[in-house]
């Protein structure tokens, strides 16, 4: 790793988490499990590099880490991503209608 | 096409991907735009990851490779297809515990494939080839925190499915045995990092050794670190592990010398280093006081329960519904034991119901009513209630006051008074709920058992307070049926 990578990757890292911590404290605490399962689904991006471990495999023990890798991080965004969807459609400003017409 | 430019289009497409996981977590700042963000992220991720299947197919790699990557994905993408779809909200929790031991898994393996890669590389003289100490601390941080993670991850998974107790579990000799891991993890790693600055030249065998005792130190660490951590004390516990694999996620991204790992990690780190924050905030307690863990079993707060003596005032179902039915303003405080009765639909019937009758009603929440941050907000929001209704405790606070009725139903710590007044409770200082200001209260709950931090709780000793007891379901069927009848 040469110096000029190493700040390079320094800079973007120490930004992003600039970046992170401004967006992140402005949701609201209703929100904090979807972001939570939201943030989650994001670090499945892992599945890039264990993509392109799996592609550079040359011997039985990179291959068997690299697929426990591409699963673990596959289910990671796969699952994350849906059931963050399936929590944030129940977050509604009015109930369902039926249940406005009884509440009336 | 040439696999320099491809390259650059590429690291472009990760460039658009990361943007979109930053705008994605941007519109997440209201709950009518966060599904929408959601939907942003996920497109980052799939434009990230056709990207990089694209880059490796001009590559062109053996058949067995592509069984791998297609293998892997396929196996992957229907167990969190399946997890997704089947996962109870109110298990939550342990799904994204699980997640976490997920990507902090993997982001430790990349780690390791690396390593042992490296250690084998040698000149003629038998010199490491790439003496690169930086590379090195990388590798061994995102090893080292992502096998916590891992093991952590699925300790919390499965106190909180209840595979394990959910008290804390204290071993003989735990705390040592915990120490003695990271001592073993945190030193060989150290030696690595020297070793891979240049200044010792250690065979490969002795440096893969190396590596592996750090490895079992961590996953060791993982575990006793977890163990001892009561069950009110996950909300913490998962954020913190959140913030680790967001670290790891990004330590492999300078591994492996990919942006997008190091901007998708430090957004991951920083969103749950916050959440960990606000949480322990919300117990007034510090991390390092959770991590020694222990609460309900602490010897000082046995020595605090000296009851003030006051006597409690039973209501009858009637009577809790007469005072319900003819308030102007009614403010529900739901806690975890209201979950764990799966009463979240008979509190939305009874607040339609009281809606019907031009009543106020609104819901304050607590940081840490459930077992995760924000968590009985989506609890209640599966069963309906509209999310303008839920307030978090600084904005319900200063209402109390003009309170007719504060309906508390399995919370209790965190509507307890002593935590503004009594300087030798254990939970003094912890920030509560005021239902004490409002002008009546009704606690529903099962008997007059202590919460989980094992203190009195003098509101209910309190005049204004009447004492329904039942279980939550079935209180709440009772209630229902005699406002109806109001």
């Amino acid at each position: 790793m040469n110096v000029g990578t190493l700040i390079n990757d320094l800079t973007v890292f120490v930004l992003a988490i600039l970046l992170g911590f401004e967006v992140i404290s402005r949701v609201p605490a209703t929100l904090h499990t979807p972001l939570m399962s939201g943030t989650n689904s994001i670090h499945g991006i892992i599945l890039v590099g264990a993509i392109a471990l799996g592609a550079a495999a040359d011997n039985p023990l990179t291959g068997a880490i690299a697929f426990i890798a591409v699963v673990f991080a596959g289910t990671n965004v796969v699952g994350g991503y849906w059931v963050t969807d399936r929590m944030l459609q129940m977050f509604k400003r009015r109930p369902v209608p039926k249940a406005d017409k009884s509440a009336e | 096409m040439n696999p320099t430019d491809l390259g650059y289009l590429v690291q472009f497409a990760f460039l658009i991907g990361a943007l979109l996981f930053a705008m994605g977590l941007h519109l997440m700042n209201s709950p009518a735009s966060a599904r929408n963000g959601n939907r942003l992220s996920a497109i980052g991720m799939t434009i990230a990851v056709i990207s990089e299947l694209v880059f490796v197919a001009n590559s062109s790699p053996g058949i067995g490779n592509w069984a791998i990557i297609i293998g892997g994905l396929v196996v992957g993408g229907a167990a969190g297809l399946r997890l997704a779809r089947t996962v109870a909200m109110t298990a939550m929790p342990q799904l994204v515990s699980l997640f976490n031991a997920m990507g902090g898994g993997a982001a430790a393996l990349l780690a390791i494939d690396d390593f042992v890669r490296l250690s084998g590389q040698r000149t003629p003289e038998g010199a490491l080839a790439s003496l690169d100490g930086w590379l090195i601390l990388f590798i061994v941080v995102d090893v080292v925190v992502g096998s916590v993670t891992f093991t952590g991850s699925l300790i919390a998974t499965a106190k909180l499915m209840g595979r394990l107790k959910g008290q804390p579990i204290i071993l003989p000799g735990g705390r040592f045995l915990s120490a003695v891991a990271l001592i073993v993890s945190i030193s060989c790693s150290i030696v690595l990092v020297l070793a891979g600055a240049g200044l010792f030249n250690y065979d490969t065998e002795i440096l893969n050794a190396l590596l592996i005792a750090a490895l079992v130190g961590a996953l060791i660490f993982g575990v006793t670190m977890v163990l001892p951590i009561g069950g009110a004390d996950m909300p913490v516990v998962i954020s913190m592990l959140n913030a680790f694999t967001g670290t790891a996620v990004a330590m492999a991204g300078f591994v492996v010398g990919n942006v997008i790992l190091i901007v998708a990690g430090a957004l991951v780190g920083a969103s749950g280093a916050i959440l960990t924050k606000l949480m322990a905030d919300a117990m007034n307690r510090s991390i390092a006081n959770i991590l020694v863990g222990g609460f309900g079993v602490a010897e000082g707060s046995q020595a605090a329960m000296t009851s003030e003596g006051g006597t409690i005032r039973e209501v009858s179902v009637d009577d809790a519904a007469i005072q319900l039915a003819y308030a102007s303003k009614v403010v529900i405080v739901p806690g975890y034991g209201l979950a764990v009765a799966q009463a979240q639909h008979g509190v939305r019937e009874l607040a339609d119901l009281l809606e019907a009758r031009g009543i106020d009603v609104s819901y304050a929440i607590h940081p840490v009513a459930g077992r995760m941050p924000g968590h009985m907000n989506v609890l209640l929001a599966e069963a309906n209630v509209p999310y303008p209704q839920l307030k978090e405790m600084d904005d319900i606070n200063p209402e109390f006051e003009r309170t007719d009725v504060a309906l508390v139903i399995g919370a209790n710590d965190v509507t307890n008074p002593a935590a503004r007044t009594d300087r030798s409770s254990p939970i003094f200082g912890m920030p509560i709920l005021d239902v004490d200001h409002a002008r009546s209260i009704i606690v529903m709950k099962r008997s007059m058992g202590r919460g989980y931090a094992g203190v009195d709780n003098p509101l209910y000793v309190n005049p204004k307070t009447g004492m329904y007891f039942a279980d939550a379901k079935q209180g709440l069927a009772n209630l229902i049926a005699a406002v109806k009848a109001q």
